[in-house]
């Protein structure tokens, strides 16, 4: 499951672990719980903060106002999320980072993660700021499909992992 | 000690089935997990729409009308399938003290929503897109985010024994 050429990546994930940060994490019982809630609750601002735009690029949710207006406002509680977010889960990782190397979920997550991210900041941006009528629809539906989904499997795999090991 | 219901509850075969079950548990579990984007997602855009820091030219009725099926939808789900995790675990979920903590937060969550909704709310023509919220509505807000931040963190507390009682064990 582990792509071949990741290999070159173990020393990285054995020095990520054995990181100062890393131990101190994996050697109290209750810092990885408590990270892991500020975690989840970026997920909530982070979802909401899609969805707010994804529901009106499908036509629903805020309707009577504009896409591009309600990406404008998502923006920054969007890159606010992820940043709690990234930072977060780079605290997580370090303390169980050769779990993660050897986790399915793990890849699958980080798979997902990279096009979500590109895709969120370069072409679902795009769309979003097209006026009226600039765009077809089944452009804007297209958009927040891929969106969704890439998010739920960066989620779902996300959870995954701790399931595993 | 846990109630007779729970412990009959704990030994019929859907309860059994669910906690030993290698897929469904993870998978209900997960649904709890990420169904926080669809109903907290909504319900903070809400209450940070209601502290005047979001869709502040957007009126908070709006807002809240148009907003309220995906919050209540999430909701929904959520109530579904806490109760299956409630139901795979019972008796040990109720002795968990985060469980509780989660489950007298969130009745403080409705009746932080029930006076929202029966007194500074009644009269939201008047302040709909005003550039400060009366202060009981940005209260009402602030207060919604905290409980509901705590009982995000109660609730991922619950996988914890710490305090568990032994007879749990």
């Amino acid at each position: 499951m582990i792509p071949q050429r990741c290999i070159k990546l173990l020393p990285f994930f054995e020095w990520c672990e054995a990181t100062s940060i890393g131990a101190a994490i994996r050697n109290s019982q209750w810092l990885f719980p408590v990270i892991e809630s500020f975690h989840l609750l970026a997920l909530a601002l982070i979802g909401g903060a899609v969805l707010l735009v994804d529901l009106r690029l499908l036509g629903l949710g805020l309707r009577s106002r504009s896409v591009a207006e309600l990406a404008r406002e998502a923006e920054p509680w969007l890159t606010g999320g992820l940043s709690v977010m990234i930072a977060s889960g780079a605290l997580l990782f370090t303390s169980e980072s050769i779990k993660c190397y050897y986790s399915p979920a793990f890849w699958v997550k980080m798979s997902a993660l990279l096009p979500a991210l590109v895709f969120t900041f370069t072409l679902r941006r795009k769309v979003a700021s097209c006026g009226e009528g600039a765009i077809r629809s089944v452009w804007r539906i297209l958009t927040a499909v891929v969106s969704l989904a890439l998010w739920t499997v960066v989620g779902t795999s996300g959870r995954w992992i701790g399931f595993s090991g | 000690m846990a109630p007779d219901f729970l412990l009959w509850l704990e030994r019929t075969t859907g309860s059994i089935a669910l906690h030993e079950s290698l897929w469904v548990y993870p998978i209900v579990e997960s649904v709890h997990v990420l169904t926080l984007c669809l109903f907290l997602g909504t319900a903070v855009m809400v209450d940070l729409r209601l502290l005047g820091v979001v869709l502040r030219r957007v009126p908070v009725s709006e807002v809240l009308t148009r907003l309220r099926p995906w919050m209540m939808a999430g909701f929904a789900v959520m109530i579904v399938s806490g109760g299956l995790l409630f139901y795979a675990i019972p008796v040990r979920t109720y002795l968990n003290i985060f469980f509780r903590i989660k489950v007298a937060l969130l009745a403080l969550t409705g009746i932080n929503a029930w006076i929202f909704h029966r007194s500074i709310y009644l009269s939201v023509a008047e302040w709909d897109l005003a550039l400060v919220a009366p202060r009981r509505a940005r209260a009402a807000g602030a207060a919604s985010l905290f409980l509901w931040a705590f009982i995000v963190v109660a609730g991922r507390m619950i996988a914890y024994n710490w305090f568990d009682p032994p007879e749990v064990h």
